[in-house]
């Protein structure tokens, strides 16, 4: 909590995106989370992305469970619409907001207990089914609402500030979605902006379900001496040598091309990622080498951060499904509901 | 870590230093500003808790005439007030001192009292204006003997003879000059000292010249000697003068005012209160070349006095002895107003010319065979520190010293001056300053709670009201502002940004979790790598280029976990506390930066 809102100061000096906005036209309310978590650093990414994208505010979804990170979407996009679901839900709402119109810009917000306890038979089937969306999970190890027990994101050892240390092993939602036949995997780090915004970037631009898991330390239970979601231990354990830049088709190209990439694949929307550097035979589109590296940099004790693994020819799940072009309130209720003559005419085809 | 590793040679950092009282104090851009350095914000939130005579105190100690500058102060402090640079119009510090000394409660208590017993060391000053009675203010209570030597029959210089009465009541300047006055200090009127000489040898310890530039400027042009009898063309400061006194009580119908400088303005409207109907201010340059504050141009507008750009005089016209008008070039500048050209010549009747074009310093009364050295015909050669001549134990000050300025100049010379002279008088040399102080206070109260109110308030400045135009002639010392009200104090208090309750970064605590500078309301926080080049490049790098040079960069000592460094462009920052409060580690603290000043006889103190 603040004591005060946030003033609103008239800035001249404000930088306009490609539909004349300002990054203050993608804000929202004030916080009220603990001063200094890292879920606020996540939604300041979230709304520099959305204003660098050029993303009109009112064709946004915000979309999240229950816990600390899922509070966020409260924060930012206060033009767009919203839904927060019972814990652990998220997924499946959005998959219906989705199936209900396709030109929704789903931001989903979620937290390692709504996604990775609760909710993750929802997360697991929202990702096989290739939803489009971006899937942000502000991972801190904790159930940083309830006081600080241990989550499924711990890791074995980790220590709780009371000393004690975590004996199960973690979920990790990369090895999780590179499992279920995820499209795009990127973790990044609430500390380092300069490199979670772009890899948000890339995730709205993506053509399926965008998992971006980022490491989001709680200020409150789990930045301390023996935790290893800690600002200090992230920023002494974190790779970065998967090191990506997106280049939109939409919004403001600040970064000027990048020469010599190692790898360019281009997304859904005709964006591109520049993969400008990779450790030696990676391959950003090959799951079994990007889940070798996951598993060896995490048995190396390091986390391994940027955009780790990218597919853009698996169909979303309006292409395998075959559904309607239209969003479905567009639709003539004629279309949309055909009556009982045209049910029973087909029921009577499958008899 | 390969992304926090330097990508070029690591330069050594520029840390700030906070130590250094100029840093915090020039953060406080309307205390920087004013020449006296009064404390500004400090006086406004006692304002704001109706505490008026603690307001006027604190704002005396300094400036020592705040009910006569809460009127006619120059006001650098406001086009230096960031409340300017944030939303466009500066905090009306000027007309919320005129407050505090309009509301205030008895202070005798706080004012200064001559010392009981006198150390024996007698100081003369030349003229009774703001300079020398600021010496008078700091040198009594010190055990001196103050003599002041004035011309004319009332003390007050140019305040009382060239500030018109309807800006300016005379009980706010008897009041004040009173104060300094009644602490016993030897005051000779209509004693005009005729050499410097002769006073040299009255065998005073130290010599004041405080006696202004009191020479309006002469505009010889064709026609100005030509009149016959009783002249219609005079010298803008000498007819105040006369005003003031009440040797002149009225003018022609047709007024041509010679200039454009505050003076002229003063010239204009005291015209329309002495009969004058079709009033011109006859300028030669196009208007943002104008030397008047916008306010006094308004304020003559307002008036019904008619503001001409861009006509140069060429000569007076007399006819049979009399004067009848004046011809004028009609010119064209060009960018810049630097070049001009002449495109027409127009004739404009009139029944008075004022001169307002100037002032100059005369001391014809100063030998100029005594070792004290001119710098020019009119000027004599004054350090602008010790404000010492290059005779020892004769000092200069306000108008005297520099050619004219303002009040609240004079105020500031005179406080240097005293404490030059007491070190003259102590056997210590003059140019050993007492150094200034300061003191960082928290103003933590609780979690999100602080002992100021950091909401920013987004009224606009608030208007002051006037006496209705109807009736504002009707006396020629009718004061024609009538200070704040309850409400608009309110409103305009809370305009103020509190610059003095600073950010203080302590980069040892900082886990860089980003906090401040997600929440910071005009983004002027940022992390950077020390590796910039120089500071231009460093400015460029902020997430909001820092592009006001004149304001300071806030660089912290490489932070504990990546060695970045915490970056604060001072520009904007409208000090509402959002950085600490978001901080977790109480890294950034909101803490009152108090300058202390020294005077005369007492070191700087603070608190």
């Amino acid at each position: 909590m603040t004591s005060i809102a946030k003033p609103q100061i008239p800035l001249l000096t404000l930088e306009r995106n490609q539909l004349g906005l300002t990054i203050r036209d993608y804000s929202g309310s004030m916080s009220t989370l603990c001063a200094g978590c890292g879920h606020d650093s996540v939604t300041a990414a979230i709304q520099e992305a959305l204003w660098g994208l050029a993303i009109p505010p009112h064709e946004v979804a915000k979309l999240s469970g229950i816990g600390c990170s899922s509070k966020t979407p409260q924060y930012f996009d206060s033009a767009a619409v919203g839904f927060n679901s019972v814990h652990g839900r998220m997924a499946a709402v959005a998959s219906g907001a989705a199936a209900a119109n396709r030109e929704l810009v789903l931001v989903g917000v979620s937290g390692d207990g709504d996604s990775l306890s609760i909710g993750l038979g929802n997360l697991a089937h929202a990702i096989r089914r290739n939803v489009r969306m971006l899937y942000v999970i502000a991972n801190n190890g904790v159930y940083g609402l309830t006081k600080g027990q241990f989550s499924a994101s711990a890791d074995i050892g980790s220590r709780s500030r009371k000393g004690e240390p975590n004996l199960l092993p973690p979920v990790d939602p990369m090895l999780l979605g590179l499992s279920l036949g995820a499209t795009f995997l990127a973790r990044g780090f609430s500390g380092d902006k300069a490199q979670l915004v772009p890899l948000l970037k890339a995730g709205l631009s993506h053509g399926g379900f965008a998992l971006v898991d980022v490491i989001s330390p709680c200020v409150q239970f789990n930045d301390h001496e023996g935790s290893t979601k800690s600002f200090r231990y992230v920023r002494e354990h974190e790779l970065q040598d998967i090191d990506a830049d997106i280049i939109p088709v939409r919004g403001q190209i600040h970064s000027e091309q990048t020469p010599g990439a190692a790898t360019e694949v281009e997304l859904h929307d005709g964006s591109r990622v520049l993969f400008r550097a990779v450790p030696e035979g990676y391959d950003p589109r090959d799951r079994v080498r990007v889940g070798t590296y996951l598993v060896e940099s995490a048995r190396q004790g390091e986390i391994a951060t940027g955009l780790l693994y990218l597919d853009e020819t698996t169909p979303d799940m309006h292409q395998v499904s075959a559904t309607t072009e239209e969003r479905l309130w567009d639709l003539p209720f004629e279309r949309l509901c055909p009556g009982s003559a045209e049910l029973a005419k087909f029921q009577a085809s499958l008899r | 870590m390969a992304e926090l590793a330097p990508r070029r040679t690591l330069v050594p950092i520029p840390v700030t230093d906070v130590e250094d009282p100029s840093y915090f104090h020039k953060v406080v851009d309307c205390q920087w500003a004013c020449p006296a350095h009064t404390d500004v914000p400090q006086y406004i939130r006692l304002i704001g808790q109706g505490r008026y005579g603690d307001a006027y105190l604190l704002n005396r100690k300094s400036n020592v005439f705040p009910g006569i500058l809460g009127r006619t102060c120059d006001r650098p402090c406001e086009p230096a007030c960031r409340r300017g640079r944030v939303d466009g119009d500066a905090v009306a510090i000027c007309r919320l001192k005129r407050v505090a000394s309009d509301l205030r409660e008895d202070v005798s208590w706080g004012l200064p009292r001559a010392a009981e017993v006198k150390n024996g060391k007698r100081v003369a000053c030349v003229g009774a204006g703001p300079a020398s009675l600021t010496v008078a203010n700091d040198l009594m209570p010190l055990g001196y003997e103050v003599t002041i030597f004035e011309r004319q029959q009332q003390p007050g210089g140019l305040m009382r003879t060239n500030i018109p009465a309807f800006r300016l009541p005379a009980k706010v300047l008897d009041e004040e000059i009173a104060v300094i006055l009644d602490m016993g200090v030897d005051i000779r009127y209509g004693t005009e000292i005729s050499s410097m000489r002769e006073l040299l040898q009255m065998g005073y310890d130290a010599v004041f010249v405080g006696s202004g530039a009191p020479r309006g400027k002469e505009l010889e042009l064709p026609g100005r000697h030509d009149e016959v009898g009783e002249t219609h063309i005079h010298i803008g400061i000498d007819w105040l003068e006369s005003i003031a006194f009440g040797h002149v009580t009225k003018v022609g119908r047709r007024v041509l005012i010679i200039g454009v400088g505050n003076t002229a303005m003063d010239c204009c409207r005291s015209s329309r209160r002495l009969g004058g109907e079709d009033i011109r201010v006859m300028a030669r340059r196009p208007r943002q070349y104008f030397k008047a504050s916008p306010w006094e141009l308004e304020d003559a507008e307002e008036e019904g006095v008619r503001i001409v750009v861009n006509h140069a005089p060429r000569r007076f016209i007399v006819e049979d002895g009399r004067l009848v008008g004046m011809e004028f070039d009609q010119v064209e500048w060009d960018e810049g107003a630097v070049h001009s050209k002449t495109v027409g010549t127009v004739r404009i009747d009139c029944d008075d010319v004022i001169l307002a074009i100037g002032q100059e310093n005369a001391f014809p009364w100063i030998e100029r065979d005594l070792p004290l050295e001119f710098t020019s015909p009119q000027l004599a050669a004054v350090d602008e520190l010790t404000m010492q001549a290059t005779l020892p134990g004769v000092f200069f000050g306000g108008d005297a010293a520099f050619g004219a300025k303002n009040i609240i100049w004079a105020v500031e010379h005179g406080h240097q001056a005293a404490i030059s002279i007491h070190n003259h008088c102590q056997g210590i040399p003059v140019a050993e300053r007492p150094a200034q102080a300061m003191r960082l206070t928290s103003r933590k109260m609780g979690l999100t709670q602080w002992s100021y109110h950091n909401d920013y308030n987004p009224h606009g400045r608030q208007e002051m009201s006037r006496v209705d135009l109807k009736r504002r002639f009707e006396r020629l010392n009718l004061e024609v502002e009538l200070g704040f009200g309850a409400e608009e104090t309110a409103r305009e208090v809370q305009r103020c940004l509190n610059c003095d309750i600073q950010t203080d970064f302590q980069a040892p605590l900082c886990i860089e979790c980003d906090a401040c500078i997600d929440v910071c309301p005009v983004r002027c926080l940022t992390f950077v790598r020390p590796d910039w080049a120089d500071e231009d490049e460093l400015r460029a790098r902020l997430n909001a280029p820092a592009e006001n040079r004149s304001q300071a960069i806030f660089v912290s000592e490489a932070l504990p976990q990546t060695g970045r460094v915490m970056v604060k462009d001072e520009n904007l920052c409208v000090h509402c506390g959002l950085c600490a409060e978001r901080c977790p580690t109480a890294a950034w603290d909101m803490a009152r930066f108090e300058l202390g000043i020294p005077y005369a006889g007492r070191p700087a103190e603070v608190g």
